[in-house]
């Protein structure tokens, strides 16, 4: 019983971990299925982060924070955009640059406006995403099993967590059932052929890019409103890049992505969660151990598990009109 | 003539700079940033009182990288700098290489010991603190179990865990204590998040109390136990404003009297190299009590804990210390 417990809340928490690196990877299938390199995921990620917490500190409004996020992350999509869709610049340099200045900026506008070494105050209760209960969780707490399962496991997160797993089927069926998602794909694969058709390929990257920028800004208001209560300096910590990691994984699939991302955010929940506890017929695990599976096991299923991931043919190639 | 007047002018203006009371401090922190609300602004709250009180400004760095550190107080010293205060456990290595190459500088270092000619090393007793706040937490939890979330772990935060345990145990022999490290870099003094997710772990096995020593990481755990109506303790600088209400004390460090004091005995030429070993009988510990956690903190255990502070202090308890005695008695 006590393991089935400890299993429930492990799950419990890698649903809170792996929210961000699910909503960025969704961003990320948006604009590398169009054919754009995203290694700016980050940058967009932690810019959203900031503006989220700098809005909603000043509004105590967590609805405020999720439009300036979701604004601002839209912004730097352009911005790489603007650099790789019309200048046709190289777009993993974009990326990279755009997460770098991303960085540096967030550091400097909170250490002037705020005086707290970058971080924004502390965000109030009604500024923030609760958890939320769903009906009868404090009561069937007390079933064995399935109450623990519903009261932990499927109550009691915030509004943006319900969100993240609802995005991963809103994207596959933009994706897969309408015809934007169907242009966008032709898009990254073989965006001559969208051309013939009387479509601009050139319009329908930057859109995509917007896309792009929506779920980051839904992923870094979630790390600043929801997962804590404030902008930390580079809080991202590299989800961004986990978080195309995962999409590779999954092959550019919306699905098999999530599962990915669901991967991390187990390995990195059971690292927490494995510290200090005793397990049956191993005695406690050294936390150095703990820490490094992650890592481990990532190195292991990327070697012997996945198979070939076969990228969108056009990825990385800025489209040049034929005149 | 001209020119030997103002070489004389020259000379008696330099002169004068060299005496006491026109001293250059300057204060390096460490990585979890200067408004850490715990640790790091101890310090600079006791640096800032000091230019409050004596109109003496003071020039201050924020290291980013272990790497930066040698530079840091190598770069301060070359510029004439003195004293010069580096905070932290990190920098023992670095100021062990730097201080011979300015035996004229005096060097201060907090959680360390350094030993030099021009180095004061300041330590503190962080287990007696925390065996105080290891009583009020068991207390609190009334049977429940409790839980600790460091920091880095080394023997230092094993320091504060060992207190904690041991106090606890002193009130409630029976009480259970989870014990959590958040990584083994620097890093882990600034992941809020993953310090609200083991103080999360911890509330879900039945913690009632979650006692932090690990920086800004701590903040998420305050946060997390404000989320899940729970307790926490902060620690070294006094955290109990931050969420009133759930967080039922702090372990009290007070680098800010530390800071104070390394600047004001170099402006009064007083200054010592040496160690300085501050407890809780010279007021290098306490536990903090104020408008909020008054209501949080019973008659019952402000008077335990004042009766082994008292016991502490006289020497009729004896708490087992992590960095020079070695492994913990209690789990």
């Amino acid at each position: 019983m006590e393991l089935f417990t400890l299993l429930v809340l492990v799950l419990d928490s890698t649903l809170r971990l792996s929210v961000p690196l699910i909503l960025a990877a969704m961003a990320g299938l948006f604009s590398e299925r169009s054919g754009i390199i995203d290694i700016g995921l980050e940058g967009k990620m932690l810019g959203a982060a900031f503006a989220a917490a700098t809005v909603a500190t000043f509004t105590a409004s967590p609805w405020a924070g999720l439009a300036a996020g979701i604004g601002a992350s839209m912004l730097l999509a352009l911005v790489h955009g603007y650099a790789c869709i019309t200048h046709r610049g190289n777009q993993v340099v974009s990326g990279l640059a755009l997460n770098i200045l991303v960085s540096g900026v967030t550091a400097v506008l909170g250490i002037a406006w705020f005086a707290q070494g970058g971080r924004t105050p502390q965000l109030p209760g009604e500024a923030r995403f609760l958890p939320l209960e769903w009906p009868g969780a404090a009561w069937l707490r007390e079933v064995p099993g399935l109450g623990t399962v519903y009261s932990e496991l499927l109550s009691g997160h915030n509004l943006m967590v319900y969100l993240a797993f609802l995005a991963v089927p809103t994207v596959a069926w933009v994706l897969y059932r309408t015809r934007f998602g169907l242009r966008l794909r032709a898009a990254g694969e073989n965006p001559q052929s969208v051309e013939t058709a009387g479509i601009s390929v050139i319009a329908l990257r930057y859109r995509a890019l917007l896309c792009t920028g929506v779920a980051c800004g839904l992923a870094g208001a979630y790390l600043s409103l929801a997962q804590s209560a404030s902008f930390i300096n580079d809080m991202t910590a590299g989800k961004g890049y986990i978080a195309l990691a995962a999409l590779i994984f999954g092959k550019w699939r919306p699905v098999p992505a999530l599962l990915a991302c669901l991967l991390f955010g187990f390995l990195d929940a059971v690292a927490i969660r494995l510290q200090g506890v005793d397990l049956p017929g191993i005695g406690e695990v050294p936390v150095q151990f703990v820490q490094a599976l992650p890592y481990v096991l990532t190195v292991v299923l990327l070697a012997g598990f996945i198979g070939r991931a076969i990228p969108p043919k056009a990825l990385g190639v800025p489209y040049v009109k034929e005149r | 003539m001209k020119r030997l007047c103002l070489a004389a002018f020259a000379a008696l203006m330099a002169s004068s700079v060299a005496t006491a009371g026109d001293i250059e401090p300057a204060v390096v922190y460490d990585v979890g940033g200067k408004f850490d609300k715990s640790f790091n602004e101890g310090v600079y709250d006791g640096a800032a009182k000091f230019r409050a009180d004596t109109g003496i400004d003071f020039r201050e760095f924020e290291v980013q990288t272990d790497s930066q550190r040698v530079q840091a107080l190598r770069n301060f010293a070359r510029r004439g700098l003195d004293p010069i205060l580096a905070v932290g456990f990190l920098y023992a290595s670095a100021l062990d290489n730097v201080a011979p190459e300015f035996p004229d500088t005096r060097f201060a270092i907090i959680d360390a010991v350094v030993d030099q000619p021009n180095v004061q090393s300041i330590v503190f007793k962080e287990h007696e603190g925390s065996f105080i706040v290891g009583i009020l937490a068991a207390m609190a939890a009334d049977g429940d179990s409790i839980g600790f979330v460091g920091g880095m772990d080394v023997p230092l935060i094993r320091r504060f865990a060992c207190g904690y345990v041991l106090g606890a145990r002193h009130a409630r022999p029976d009480v259970r204590v989870f014990q959590n490290m958040t990584g083994t870099t620097g890093a882990a003094w600034n992941d809020p998040v993953k310090g609200g997710e083991l103080a999360k772990s911890q509330f879900d096995r039945g913690a009632r109390v979650v006692y932090h020593a690990a920086g800004s990481t701590g903040l998420g755990v305050l946060q997390a136990a404000a989320d899940a109506d729970r307790l926490a303790i902060g620690v070294d600088s006094n955290q109990n404003h931050l969420h009133p209400g759930h967080v039922l004390t702090s372990m009290l460090k007070r680098v800010d009297v530390a800071a104070y004091d390394v600047f004001d005995s170099a402006r009064r030429d007083e200054w010592r190299s040496g160690v300085r070993v501050l407890g809780l009988k010279e007021n290098g510990v306490g536990w903090s009590l104020d408008a909020h956690n008054e209501a949080l903190v019973t008659p019952a255990m402000k008077a335990a804990a004042n009766e082994a502070a008292r016991q502490i202090v006289s020497g009729e308890i004896k708490v087992h210390d992590y960095v020079t005695e070695g492994d913990c008695p209690a789990k």
